[in-house]
Parts: structure tokens; sequence; C-alpha cells
């Protein structure tokens, strides 16, 4: 039993809940009322740290890509696919605070004088394809390749997107990055925060969503040897856009076995 | 390397004379689309930032029908077998196709633009098309830099047809925006004459990003 790595998320998943509940509190007990916005100002603890944590999300994506294509190890290709798919959900939740928020303060659900709400929406709209895009291909070894040439082309793709969108038009979102120094004290405390508990819960989810891949990996490698023991014929795993880690080495036998199955040619 | 480009461009070329596959395609289709504007605008004639509009949409959505079709061929066919059998740089293809895909995109720009002057275009083309021309090529090198990278994406997946667009369109965003900026008030009423420069800036930037990167990510696309 491997104690090391069954700790691991658990001191995330506790560290996450401590953090979690401190920005909270901190959002409704102790920031002080924003005057023109009020209450509704709140959710802006919530939007804009999702929005970042999942855009640096994307570009770490990438950057765990050039590891996959530079080795060729297909476990960097998971975590590729493990950070992308988190800030897929976060950057969802972003863009439905996002548009909360903006129904609240401008009075309409989406409003395209505004260059950070726009640009989220076309990086989204790029990242969905990710698993179209993997779920179309077959040979799981191209797969990996070609999943990870998109993501880092979509990486580098998401500075350059703000650039363009931030210049096509005069903002006029609250800017919060770069220009804290507005923030009163209390508020840049919490800010602060609360970024860092929506960081944590993505590192946490994404080493939960690690953990059930590697725990799906070793159940299919037992599976395998119970089957092969019984004699039970072995069946083809269904086609996934999710990569799945490779198999302990004790059963390579069993895998390259399962790759000259007659129903997995493509 | 420059042989080896050379001779792929001119097998691009002489495919393309011979099977008329892309090019007619694309110019018709654009054609097409600035009638389907015409009526469904209920406009007879157009400026500005709507004429910049239609014009960048039309040719990105003409350039997908080039995009979806550009390894298509190669890939069925064999060429691309053929081409890792040889003994040759593999960026030499990405060069090729570029250029191939950028030939396409002049020929149809050739047909596409004086055809929308004629149909569409309330203010005359004169004034601002040195501006328009230097627009378009920046653009064009954009859009034959990624359609490359996505077309060798796709080819091999099941959906290639789908997958083409929806990956292409989202990371051309940058360049529509740019393009249209940039030559709407080369096509306004009383044209200036020139573009604003931090567009033809913003272009320039994103051609020579996303080239870098598609130098450097062709390999492994055409790894097998």
């Amino acid at each position: 039993m491997d104690w090391k790595a069954l700790a691991a998320p658990r001191v995330l998943a506790v560290a996450t809940a401590v953090v979690l509940t401190t920005a909270l509190t901190l959002v409704f007990f102790y920031a002080p009322l924003e005057a023109e916005q009020g209450f509704l100002q709140k959710i802006f603890y919530v939007h804009v740290p999702l929005a970042i944590v999942s855009l640096c999300g994307f570009v770490a994506g990438g950057i765990l890509a050039i590891a996959h294509l530079r080795t060729g190890d297909s476990r960097w290709d998971v975590r590729s696919y493990v950070a992308i798919h988190m800030s897929l959900i976060f950057g969802l939740a972003t863009l439905i605070t996002g548009s909360i928020w903006a129904k609240g303060s401008w009075g309409h659900w989406w409003v395209w004088n505004e260059p950070t709400l726009v640009s989220f929406l076309i990086v989204f709209l790029l990242y969905a394809t990710y698993q179209p895009l993997r779920f179309a291909i077959e040979d799981p070894e191209r797969q990996a390749r070609y999943a990870s040439v998109f993501a880092i082309t979509a990486g580098a793709f998401v500075p350059m997107n703000f650039i363009a969108v931030r210049l096509s038009s005069a903002y006029v979102h609250p800017r919060v990055l770069g220009a804290t120094g507005n923030l009163p004290g209390a508020m840049e405390l919490t800010f602060a925060i609360s970024l860092a508990a929506i960081a944590l819960l993505y590192l946490t989810l994404c080493s939960l969503e690690l953990h059930t891949k590697r725990a799906r990996a070793q159940l299919r490698a037992l599976r395998r040897r119970v089957e092969e023991r019984t004699g039970a014929p072995a069946r083809a795993p269904a086609r996934s856009a999710a990569p799945s880690l490779p198999l302990p080495p004790r059963t390579v036998g069993t895998i390259t076995s399962m790759r000259n199955h007659p129903g997995r040619e493509a | 390397m420059k042989r080896t480009v050379g001779a792929l461009l001119r097998k691009e070329m002489l495919v393309e004379l011979r099977t008329l596959e892309s090019v007619p395609g694309m110019s018709l289709f654009s054609l097409t689309t600035f009638v389907i504007f015409h009526f469904a605008l209920n406009r007879n004639s157009i400026d500005g930032d709507l004429a910049a509009g239609i014009l960048w949409v039309t040719l990105l959505f003409a350039a997908m029908l080039g995009i979806n079709r550009l390894f298509v061929a190669d890939s069925e066919e064999g060429a691309l077998d053929g081409f890792l059998l040889a003994p040759v740089d593999r960026s030499a293809l990405l060069a090729a196709k570029v250029l191939a895909l950028l030939a396409y995109l002049v020929v149809l720009e050739l047909v596409a633009v004086p055809a929308f002057a004629l149909l569409l275009l309330g203010p005359s083309l004169g004034p601002g098309l040195g501006g328009l021309v230097a627009v378009l090529a920046l653009g064009d090198i954009g859009v034959a830099v990624i359609g490359t990278l996505v077309s060798a994406l796709a080819v091999r997946t099941r959906a290639r047809d789908l997958l083409g667009p929806l990956l292409a369109l989202p990371l051309l965003v940058p360049v529509v925006i740019a393009g249209a900026r940039a030559s709407s008030p080369l096509l306004a009423l009383h044209s200036s004459g020139t573009p604003a420069g931090r567009w033809l800036l913003t272009l320039a930037l994103y051609d020579l990003l996303f080239g870098l990167i598609a130098y450097a990510l062709f390999d492994f696309l055409v790894e097998d």
C-alpha cells in the first residue's frame, strides 16, 4: 500500500476545506461592502479567482503537453488532460458567475463591450473542442500526441487572444490584476485568500482525478489477470476521450496482447 | 530544404490545376455568400464596419473550404506515406502547404474583393486599396499557418469535416478582430487610406507567434 500517495490528496483536501471556509468567512463578515454595487460585489471574490485559476490551468495544460511531447511519457499526457478538463469545469463556472455579475451590475446577462468576458468565451469555445478532438482519434498513442499539439497551440493562444480582444475595445471591466493598489486593504486580503482557496480547490480536484485514474488502471490490471486465470475472453475497452494511465509493468504482456486484439484495429 | 519545398509546392499546384478541387469552389462560395448577404441584410450597398465584417467573414468561411481539403488527398492517396519515406525535413511539408494555401487565398481574394466592390461596397475601393492589400496579406499568412496546422490535426480524425472548422474558427478570432478593425476605415465613406498601425502590428505578431508554434509542432503531426 502506497501511504504517501494516499496522504497527498487528503492533506490537500483538508487544506482546501480550511482555506475555503476562511475565505468565505472573510468574504461575508470581514470584507467591507462596496460603495456602488453593495452586496453584489461579493461575487467578485469567487468569479475572478475562478477565471484566473482556469486560465492558468489551460496554460499549465499546454506546459504539461510540452513535457509529454519531449519525453513521450504518456503520464504527462494524462496530467495535461486532467489540467485542461478541470479548467473547462472552472471555466464554465467563471462564465456563469460572470453572467450573474453582469446581469446584476449592468442589467444584461451578456455584454459584448466587455473584453475580458468575451475573450474568456473565445478561449472556452476553443477548449470545448479538446474532448471531441480526442474522441475522434482511436489510436491512443496518436490521440495523446495530437491532443498535446492542440494543448500547446491553445495554451499560446490564451494570452494572444486576450491582447487582441483587449485592444479591440476600451475596457470597462473592473481591472483587478495589476491594479490591486486600488483595492482597500481588507478587500485585497480577502481576494488573496479567495484566490488561494480556489487554486487549492483546483489542485485537490486535479489530484483526486489523477488518483481515480491510477485506481482505475490498477483495477483494470487486476481484472485482466483474473480473466487470464479463469480463461474468460478479454474485452476491448470502450473508446474514450480520456486518456488512461499505463498499466503497472507486471501486466505489460497483457497490454500488448490487448493491442493486437482484432476488435481494436482502426 | 528549398528544393524540397519547391518540389512539394509544384506538386500542390499541379494537383490543384488538374483537379480544380479547392480554388474554384472557394471563389464561387464567396460570390454566393455576397449574394446571400445582399438578400439577408436587404441592403444594396454597405460601408465601414459592416462592409469589413462581411468581407472578412466571407473570406474566412471560403478559406475553411480550402483548409478542410488541404491534406485529404495526401492522406487518402498515400502521398503522405511517400513523403514520410523520403529522407527530407518534415518542415518542408509545412512550408509547402502554407505556401499553397496562401496561393489559394490570394487567388480567392483576386476574385472575391473585386466582386465585393462591384456587388456590395458603397464607397469606391480606390483610395483604401493599398492599405487593404497590406491587411489582407498579413491576415492571409495567419489564416494559412493556422489552417495548415489545424488541417494536419483534423485529417487523421474520424470527424475531420466537423473538427477542422471547430478548431480553426476560435483560433482565428484574433485575425478577424484585427483584420476587420483594420479594414473598416478603408471601406468607410470617407476613407483615410491607411489602416491603423496597431492592428497591423497585432496581425504581424499573431503570424509570427503561430508561425513559430506550427514550425515547432508540425513534426509531431506527421510522425506515423
